[in-house]
């Protein structure tokens, strides 16, 4: 680049620059398509054995008769006839909409609400509080199930003193069928808040403070604030959690395993649950399958809602 | 708000209450701690105890000495790891090319990825297990590893984030004769090291906490994960709760580090994903 370097001669060395620039870039067009399957060849891969492969096989399985390994013979819509006669199934669909129903609601209000708190707070304590109610979003879900185990014990959980003061008498809540859900329900809250908090904190963050201070000066009180700014305000960033949620919970396998492994008498059995059973302890690849893809149908219909959540919130 | 409200009673009352629900929601956590310091006779006694009468790491070594969680933890290191540096490289490579050379397929490739948010990945477990075990990959750490590379958000973040790289710098890289490796290397990484360094904390967050796979994948003994191994130790020891709680520490004890480590790099990636995820 040494006509750069002369102060004196500034014009041919611009003629220079586009020059060499069309040049580089002409040469960098034809090298794209080698250079870009380089790049893309080991993402590819990966999707294509681990992502894309799966799911075409597993709705292949979904038409089969096979065990989990092994394989089997094509019987058509048999195993969806079966599911929609199938009384565990059915069952593992209204408990997960029951879950789903405990969880996503009262999750986003507690993490809207949680957020109003936090982001009153400032410097320090603002952290501290917010790191209170976030930890439990980045642990396990065995340790959550360990602690809650803990907490709630029958015969020696902390939890029983309140429980005792509610109810008159220290309640085995896993071994219930009407405590089981709402308890799962409950520690769950506790496990997942933490992200519905951060994302409200930086909705309520781009609420400009003018508006409050005006309806300040108009006498406004706490509630009509609420109800007149934030409320209208947060609602695309509400709608937006409330999506997120849904899909989260449908999925739910873990807490349920981990706390009552489906039962009792089978109240909590959900369908990620389902699945996991048929394939893995009853042998039944093909129908396993075919409740997945139901999963996989009702989860892909839920994030095209999503997306175009999303695309409202985008045009806002 | 305006400064003049906020030494109301009112307001301390909000503040003070705040407080409080957050001393109310760590409390599990506190207690689990302070449950895996105590002895098992000081567990079980009766009162609440806020802190052990006696300390002890005796259910620590106790869970050390007798159960295999140090191969637990070597799995749950080696496996997060590797998934963390896979799934940065190929899907900032991925990212690059998106954003920066144009191919034919661009267009469809993007869709496939924007479109592989909806498949649940709970839904696979069964042909991800039929893929491994053809693969030979049941209770080795590449079983585990595998099916957890698909994380298409990241390489959606990586894209959306070269993008606005102006091109200038580009174009000046390559008439210095640079080729697009190295301008990945040396320009578009570091100039995003902060985005990098979020997602490659989630997603290791993410790998070790993962239940569903290893616990399906993962069976023997020697090749648990941490996250999964726990669990054995409180079948295996029944009502041992200073034991089964020393070892919940144990396992969170990483990701909590993580966290308290890289605060707001947590919370960017929280945000980073929700933005495209939903």
């Amino acid at each position: 680049m040494a006509p750069d370097s002369l102060p004196t001669d500034p014009v041919p060395a611009e003629h220079f620059k586009d020059a060499a620039a069309a040049v580089g870039r002409r040469a960098a067009r034809q090298s794209d398509m080698r250079v870009a399957a380089l790049f893309i060849a080991p993402f590819a891969l990966a999707y294509l054995v681990l992502f894309i492969y799966p799911t075409l096989k597993m709705i292949e399985l979904s038409f089969t008769n096979a065990p989990l390994i092994g394989s089997g013979h094509f019987i058509g819509l048999r195993n969806y006839f079966r599911l929609a006669r199938d009384h565990l199934f059915l069952g593992s669909v209204i408990h997960t909409a029951y879950f789903v129903l405990l969880t996503v609601i009262p999750n986003t209000v507690v993490g809207l609400g949680i957020a109003i708190l936090v982001n009153r707070l400032k410097g320090p304590a603002r952290s501290v509080v917010l790191g209170c109610f976030f930890i439990p979003y980045v642990l396990p879900s065995t340790v959550v199930y360990q602690i809650w185990d803990w907490v709630l014990d029958r015969q020696f959980g902390v939890a029983q003193i309140l429980i005792k003061a509610i109810t008159g008498q220290p309640v085995s809540v896993f071994d219930s069928p009407v405590w089981a859900m709402p308890m799962i329900a409950l520690v769950t809250i506790w496990w997942t808040s933490g992200f519905n908090i951060l994302i409200f904190i930086a909705g309520l963050r781009n609420i400009p403070d003018d508006l409050y201070d005006a309806a300040a000066l108009d006498g406004a009180g706490r509630w009509r604030c609420f109800a007149s700014i934030t409320w209208p305000l947060i609602w695309p960033v509400t709608a937006l959690v409330m999506t997120i949620q849904l899909i989260l919970q449908l999925k739910i396998f873990d807490q349920v395993y981990l706390f009552t492994d489906g039962g009792p008498f089978n109240s909590t059995y959900v369908m990620v649950q389902f699945i996991y059973r048929e394939a893995f302890e009853q042998n039944k690849g093909g129908l396993a399958s075919s409740a997945a893809l139901l999963l996989f149908v009702v989860i892909a219909a839920l994030s095209v809602i999503q997306f175009q959540v999303l695309k409202v919130r985008g045009a806002e | 708000m305006s400064n003049r409200r906020r030494f109301t009673p009112v307001e301390m009352t909000i503040t003070s209450a705040s407080f409080l629900c957050a001393v109310l929601w760590a409390f599990p956590l506190y207690w689990a701690v302070v449950t895996s310091l105590k002895t098992e006779t000081d567990v079980v006694a009766p009162g609440l105890h806020l802190l052990p009468q006696h300390w002890t790491l005796s259910s620590y070594l106790f869970v050390i000495r007798n159960t295999p969680i140090l191969i637990w933890y070597l799995n749950s290191i080696v496996t997060a790891v590797v998934i963390t540096v896979v799934v940065i490289g190929i899907s900032a490579s991925c990212g690059y090319a998106l954003s920066q050379l144009r191919f034919p397929g661009r267009g469809l490739l993007y869709a496939i990825i924007v479109a592989s948010f909806m498949v649940p990945i709970q839904a696979l477990i069964v042909t991800h297990f039929i893929l491994m075990a053809d693969f030979g990959f049941i209770n080795t750490w590449a079983g585990v590893i595998l099916p957890q590379l698909i994380v298409p958000v990241v390489t959606i973040v990586y894209k959306q984030f070269f993008d606005s790289i102006p091109k200038d710098y580009r174009e000046a890289a390559i008439l210095d004769g640079a080729s697009h490796s190295s301008l990945l290397l040396r320009i578009y990484l570091p100039m995003n090291w902060g985005v990098t360094t979020a997602l490659a904390i989630i997603t290791f967050i993410g790998a070790w906490n993962n239940f569903l796979w290893p616990f399906l994948v993962a069976t023997s003994n020697n090749s648990m994960t941490v996250t999964v191994g726990i669990t054995q130790v409180h079948d295996a020891y029944g009502v041992q709760y200073a034991r089964t709680l020393a070892t919940a520490v144990m396992a969170a004890l990483p990701v909590v580090i993580a966290y308290l480590l890289f605060q707001k790099r947590v919370t960017e990636s929280v945000m980073l994903s929700a933005c495209v995820k939903g």
